[in-house]
C-alpha cells in the first residue's frame, strides 16, 4: 500500500482527514483548540506512553462507516485509532465531561494540595486540568499516601507524594538514555517511582524527566524554591552543545540578568517541541544544570506565552515607554534619584545571585 | 449644532445659563454676602464632624484595611510559604520576596518546608486594596486596623519581615496582647 489511506473522522462536529493509524487524540490535536482532549500520561514524543491516566476519555458515537454502532463505553483517545467515518464527541458529550471530572477526582485522591510550595505551580498540567475539568470538592475521607522526599542524584528531586503515576519519566529513561536506573516499584496503591536502592540517576539526558513530569514530582534542585515560575521570564536561547545528541536549543527562565532555570522548549501541548534539526528537542544535563550564566547562551528572544497563562503576568508586551520630559525641562539636567531601592531593600540584592546556587537557598544564605 | 441643542438632558437638574444683566440689588452684592455669612455662622452651632486626632481616635469599620501583618500560627511558626500569590495579585507591585528551604532544626520557626526568607512591602507603592489578603492561601498576610506611621524619609517605608511579623504568641505573648489592644 504505497498510497497512504486517509480516514475521515468527525470530532465535535469538525471533520478532518487523517492517515490510517492515527489516534483520536492526535486527530483532535490536528484540529486544535478545545477539541483536543487533555492528556496527563500520553506524550507524543515518547513511544508507548498513554493509556494510564484516563483523562483523554472520549465518546465514540459512531464506530465507522462500515459498522456505525457506537462504542459501548468511553474510550481512551490516546490509545484508540480512528476508523473511516468515525464520529467522536469530546466536549459536546455530557458523559465525557462527567467522566473527566471523575478522573480528576481520582488523580487528586493522593495528590497533596501543596501548590503554594510546589515549584511546578503555574505550569502544572494537573493544576490546569483540575481547574478546567475538575469539581471543587473531593469525597475522599482517608489519609493521603505520603512519601519521604528522595534525591535522585544531586540535581533532581523526587517528591513521590505528588506523583500521579503517568510513567512518562520511565519512558524517558528507557528511550533517551542507555541505561535505566529507575522504574515503578510495588503495585496498586503502593506503586511508586523509585530507584531500587537509593541510587543516583547518572545519565547525561536524565534531566529530561523533569520536563516530561506533568506534576511537581520530579523537579530541578538547582531551581528549587528559588523563584515562582510566573516571576521569571521565559526566553528562547541556544548554544553549541558538545554533546552530539543534544540540540542545545532551550528556554531560559530569567529574572533580570540571572538565569534561574533552563528547560527544553515546549510546544502548545506542553510537550518538548521539535528542534531546528528536526529531532525532538531534548537537552542534556550540562545545558540544563550547569550553564546558569547569561554569557553561556545566545538569546533569540522572548518565548511567546499564551496570555491566559499565569506566566504571562507582568510581561508588559508592546508597551510604549513615555519619553522622559524632565531633562528637557531642566535644561539637560537629569532628575535626582530620590531613593535607590537596592540601598534599602533586602530582596533581589544585585550582588547576590541566588540562581548560581546549586541547591535551594537556606537561612544561612540570608545572613 | 442643531442636533446638539436637541440632545436630551441626562438629568432633570439641567438648567439653562441665565445671561440676563444683573439688577441693582444684585450688583451691590450685599444680600449675597449676608446669605453667605448666615451659612458660615450657622456652622458654629452645629456638631463638629472633626476630632482631635492623636488624642482621640475613631473606631474603625470592620472592613478597614490598614497596615499589613504577617501572621504566625498558634505555635509561633511563620505561616508564609513564599508562594508569591500576594505579589502576583498586587496591582501596585509593592510586594517582593525571596524564598528559602527550611533546614532541619528550624521546624519550630517555619510552618512549611519552604518559607519567605525575605519579605518586603513597599508602603510607598501599596494602595491598601487588600488583594494580597484575599490571595493568600495560608492565612499568612492580613491587613490590620492601624495606619502606616508617617515619616520624613522614604527609606523607612520599605517594610521587611521585622516590621511585618506579629509577636510570637509563645515567647512574646505580652507584646502580642498589647498589639491586639487587649
Amino acid at each position: 500500500m504505497s498510497e497512504q489511506q486517509l480516514f475521515k473522522v468527525t470530532i465535535d462536529n469538525i471533520t478532518i482527514d487523517v492517515p490510517a493509524g492515527t489516534t483520536i487524540l492526535n486527530a483532535a490535536r490536528q484540529i486544535g483548540g478545545e477539541v483536543a482532549p487533555p492528556a496527563m500520561c500520553y506524550y507524543s514524543k515518547l513511544e508507548g506512553s498513554g493509556g494510564k491516566c484516563r483523562t483523554c476519555l472520549v465518546e465514540v458515537s459512531k464506530g465507522s462507516e462500515k459498522d456505525p454502532r457506537p462504542m459501548p463505553k468511553l474510550v481512551a483517545s490516546c490509545r484508540t485509532t480512528v476508523m473511516d467515518g468515525m464520529e467522536v464527541k469530546n466536549i459536546t458529550s455530557p458523559k465525557v465531561i462527567d467522566a473527566r471530572a471523575g478522573v480528576v477526582e481520582f488523580l487528586l485522591l493522593n495528590h497533596p494540595l501543596d501548590c503554594p510550595i510546589c515549584d511546578q505551580a503555574g505550569e502544572c498540567h494537573l493544576q490546569d486540568l483540575s481547574y478546567e475539568h475538575g469539581k471543587e470538592g473531593t469525597r475522599y475521607e482517608f489519609q493521603r499516601r505520603t512519601f519521604h522526599k528522595v534525591d535522585l542524584g544531586d540535581k533532581i528531586q523526587l517528591h513521590m507524594t505528588r506523583c500521579i503515576m503517568c510513567f512518562r519519566c520511565v519512558f524517558v529513561a528507557d528511550q533517551l538514555t542507555e541505561k535505566r536506573e529507575h522504574g515503578i516499584l510495588d503495585r496498586g496503591d503502593h506503586a511508586q517511582i523509585a530507584t531500587f536502592i537509593q541510587k543516583n540517576l547518572q545519565n547525561e539526558f536524565i534531566g529530561n524527566v523533569i520536563d516530561v513530569c506533568p506534576v511537581g514530582a520530579l523537579t530541578d534542585k538547582t531551581f528549587r524554591f528559588k523563584n515562582r515560575v510566573w516571576f521569571t521570564k521565559p526566553v528562547n536561547a541556544h548554544r553549541t552543545c558538545e554533546n552530539p545528541k543534544c540540540c542545545g536549543e532551550v528556554q531560559l527562565w530569567m529574572r533580570g540578568d540571572e538565569v534561574f532555570r533552563v528547560t527544553a522548549r515546549k510546544d502548545e501541548w506542553g510537550e518538548v517541541g521539535q528542534a531546528s534539526n528536526g529531532k525532538t528537542g531534548w537537552i542534556c544535563n550540562v545545558c540544563r544544570f550547569d550553564k546558569k550564566h547569561i554569557k553561556d547562551w545566545v538569546i533569540e528572544g522572548p518565548t511567546k506565552v499564551n496570555r491566559h497563562s499565569v506566566i504571562a503576568q507582568g510581561h508588559y508586551v508592546g508597551v510604549i515607554k513615555p519619553q522622559e520630559t524632565l531633562p528637557e525641562v531642566l535644561h539637560g539636567r537629569q532628575p535626582k534619584l530620590v531613593m535607590d531601592i537596592h540601598d534599602v531593600s533586602e530582596v533581589n540584592k544585585p550582588n547576590i545571585d541566588l540562581s548560581l546556587l546549586e541547591r535551594p537557598a537556606h537561612s544561612t544564605d540570608f545572613k | 449644532m442643531q442636533t446638539f441643542q436637541k440632545m436630551q438632558a441626562l438629568t432633570n437638574r439641567a438648567k439653562a445659563v441665565d445671561r440676563k444683566p444683573m439688577t441693582f440689588l444684585e450688583r451691590i452684592y450685599l444680600w449675597n454676602i449676608l446669605k453667605g455669612m448666615l451659612i458660615t455662622f450657622s456652622h458654629i452651632f452645629k456638631k463638629k464632624p472633626t476630632i482631635r486626632f492623636p488624642e482621640q481616635t475613631r473606631t474603625f469599620s470592620p472592613v478597614f484595611r490598614g497596615l499589613h501583618v504577617l501572621n504566625r500560627d498558634e505555635e509561633g511558626r511563620e505561616r508564609c510559604t513564599a508562594c508569591g500569590l500576594c505579589a502576583v495579585a498586587c496591582p501596585a507591585e509593592a510586594i517582593t520576596m525571596e524564598a528559602a528551604e527550611r533546614l532541619p532544626g528550624e521546624e519550630n520557626l517555619y510552618r512549611e518546608e519552604k518559607y519567605a526568607a525575605r519579605y518586603e512591602i513597599n508602603m510607598l507603592r501599596c494602595i491598601f486594596c487588600g488583594l494580597c489578603e484575599e490571595a493568600c492561601p495560608k492565612d499568612a498576610i492580613y491587613l490590620s486596623e492601624t495606619f502606616t506611621p508617617t515619616n520624613f524619609t522614604r527609606e523607612s517605608f520599605i517594610y521587611g519581615k521585622d516590621n511585618l511579623l506579629i509577636p510570637n504568641p509563645k515567647t512574646e505573648a505580652a507584646d502580642l496582647a498589647k498589639a491586639k489592644g487587649m
